[in-house]
């Protein structure tokens, strides 16, 4: 099986704090990868160093086999959805300039109204991106992610204060894009029901990595589960 | 007065397209700053006894450029980076004239422009640049409109976002001391912003924002330099005037509700 993602004695110091520590896991080409673990875990500091936002990390990234650090080709590859896209809220742009950030060239251009009606947001298509709610904006920005084919998605918490409705469809989605388009998928949530019920494999993550594996055996371990819920607790503490 | 129409035009294209990405960039004054160190590079250029326009681009570009890498080196904000950008520019042109006994700068023309004077050189100088400068912001849309969206996600997709950031500011070098010619080092920041804050208000699109900028920019240049001309007057302060009756409008238009967006 092809590997999509490797990666090997990850880790990553920031002045005051070392947010990764030695982190090593594989993902699969097909996979649905959930990562779980507290606020302040790294999570989206494991993706900044997958995607050229940070390169100061020691260890190595490697992208269907290619090491990132050599070429920036897989780039291209990729779909990310941020944990909160920031703009202004008055930029001069149409939903369907946003999604077309996202093409690598104009001669996809149909490739914008057909990603744009599979995530249900077609009549939006000419509207001001800072004028749509933030459960619009959040499926723009998964349009503008996925209009150019990626075959890896990262998404980082990508529902926070999106309403359930929104959260099902958008989980179907992601179910559909992975069984039926085989798109390899890595997202983080904090809800542990979801990736429950959607992912394949888990990695429970808190500076170092302390699961990996099928998301059955995670699930079915209730020391691990019962860890996993203690250690946010405790984050959740610390925060009130 | 057909070559500082012609001139103008030219201008009012090249400041309302590359301002377009300033203002979106949180940028708007950064046009005021380098006018203000091209007086440095034009005290150079009369010092050395090279014409002042060149002196004044090279030393406007490079200042802009090493401005910006300290900016992001040394994570200074971009209002402060501004200030310190404004104030070396003429506080090196103020030295120098100092040292070399004071020298006979048509001041005037330089602060306030000159567009009537304009010479045929000057015009095909100014249509190459406005035409060099239009074919690289076509060529490069989607990297400028990206990654002045959000850098982030423009690194994300692959795109060379510092590289861009340096273009752009040298486009702005480029095309601010073009511009001194027509408003002059005090107003230059007018044309930059005032017609993009209109069409930002009025424009769904980008593309619709900078044809409408564009629109409005034209019409305060062209009807500018007429009435001027009429009244023998300064083109500046009447172009300025127009392009800020032109925002009022805006603003009226929008608060009455008129122009709805749906
Ligand atoms: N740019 C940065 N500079 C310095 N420290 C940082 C930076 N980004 C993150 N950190 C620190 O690194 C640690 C990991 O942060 P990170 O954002 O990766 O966590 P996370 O798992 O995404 O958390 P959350 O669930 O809240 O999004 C935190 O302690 C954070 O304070
Ligand atoms: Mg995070």
């Amino acid at each position: 099986m092809l590997k999509a993602v490797e990666i090997k004695n990850l880790s990553v110091k920031y002045p005051d704090v070392k947010a990764l520590d030695d982190v090593s896991f594989e993902v699969n080409e097909g996979d649905f990868l959930g990562i779980i673990g507290p606020n302040g875990a790294g999570k989206s500091t494991l993706f900044a160093s997958m995607l050229n936002l940070y390169t100061d990390y020691e260890g190595t990234i490697k992208f269907f086999g290619q090491d990132i650090r050599k070429s920036k080709h897989y780039l291209k590859q990729i779909g990310y959805v941020p944990q909160k896209p920031i703009f202004e809220k008055n930029f001069p742009v149409t939903v369907k300039d946003v999604v077309r950030m996202g093409l690598q060239s104009e001669s996809d251009a149909d490739r914008i109204d057909e990603i744009l009606q599979q995530l249900w947001i077609h009549e939006l298509g000419n509207r001001r991106i800072g004028e749509l709610s933030g459960g619009q904006q959040q499926r723009v920005f998964i349009a503008k992610a996925l209009v150019h084919k990626p075959k890896l998605l990262i998404l980082d918490e990508p529902v926070t204060g999106i309403d359930q409705q929104s959260i099902e469809l958008f989980y179907s989605i992601l179910r559909e894009l992975n069984s039926k388009q085989n798109i390899t998928i890595i997202w983080s949530s904090h809800d542990l029901d979801a990736v429950n019920k959607l992912a394949n494999h888990v990695a429970c993550l808190n500076r170092t990595l302390f699961f990996h594996g099928e998301s059955e055996d995670f699930f079915s371990n209730d020391d691990l589960v019962k860890q996993y819920s203690e250690a946010s607790m405790q984050e959740h503490m610390h925060h009130h | 007065m057909h070559r500082a129409l012609i001139a103008g035009i030219a201008i009012a294209i090249l400041c309302s397209v590359v301002g377009l990405f300033l203002v979106l960039r949180r940028y708007s004054l950064f046009g005021d700053a380098i006018a203000h160190s091209s007086f440095g590079g034009v005290a150079v250029g009369l010092l050395a006894g090279v014409y002042p326009l060149w002196t004044a681009y090279v030393v406007s570009i490079v200042s802009a450029l090493v401005i910006t890498r300290v900016k992001d080196r040394f994570n200074i904000s971009g209002d402060a980076s501004i200030a310190v950008l404004l104030s070396s520019g003429i506080a090196v042109g103020l030295v120098i004239i100092g040292l070399s006994g004071g020298f006979t700068l048509d001041i005037f023309s330089f602060l306030f422009g000159s567009i009537l004077l304009v010479s045929v050189d000057d015009v095909v100088l100014i249509l190459a640049l406005t035409g060099g400068i239009l074919i690289v912001v076509l060529l490069l849309f989607r990297e400028l409109l990206y990654s002045t969206f959000n850098e982030e996600q423009a690194k994300v997709s692959g795109i060379p976002v510092e590289k861009i950031n340096y273009l752009v500011v040298f486009m702005a070098g480029l095309t601010v001391v073009t511009s001194i010619q027509l408003v002059g080092v005090l107003l230059i920041s007018a044309l930059f912003v005032i017609p993009n804050v209109s069409a930002i208000m009025y424009g769904k699109g980008f593309k619709q924002t900078a044809i409408i900028s564009i629109s409005f920019s034209i019409f305060s240049v062209v009807a500018g330099i007429l009435v001027s001309y009429i009244f023998d007057i300064t083109p500046a302060g009447t172009i300025v005037l127009i392009s800020i009756g032109l925002l009022a409008g805006t603003m009226g238009i929008k608060s009455t509700g008129l122009l709805s967006k749906n």
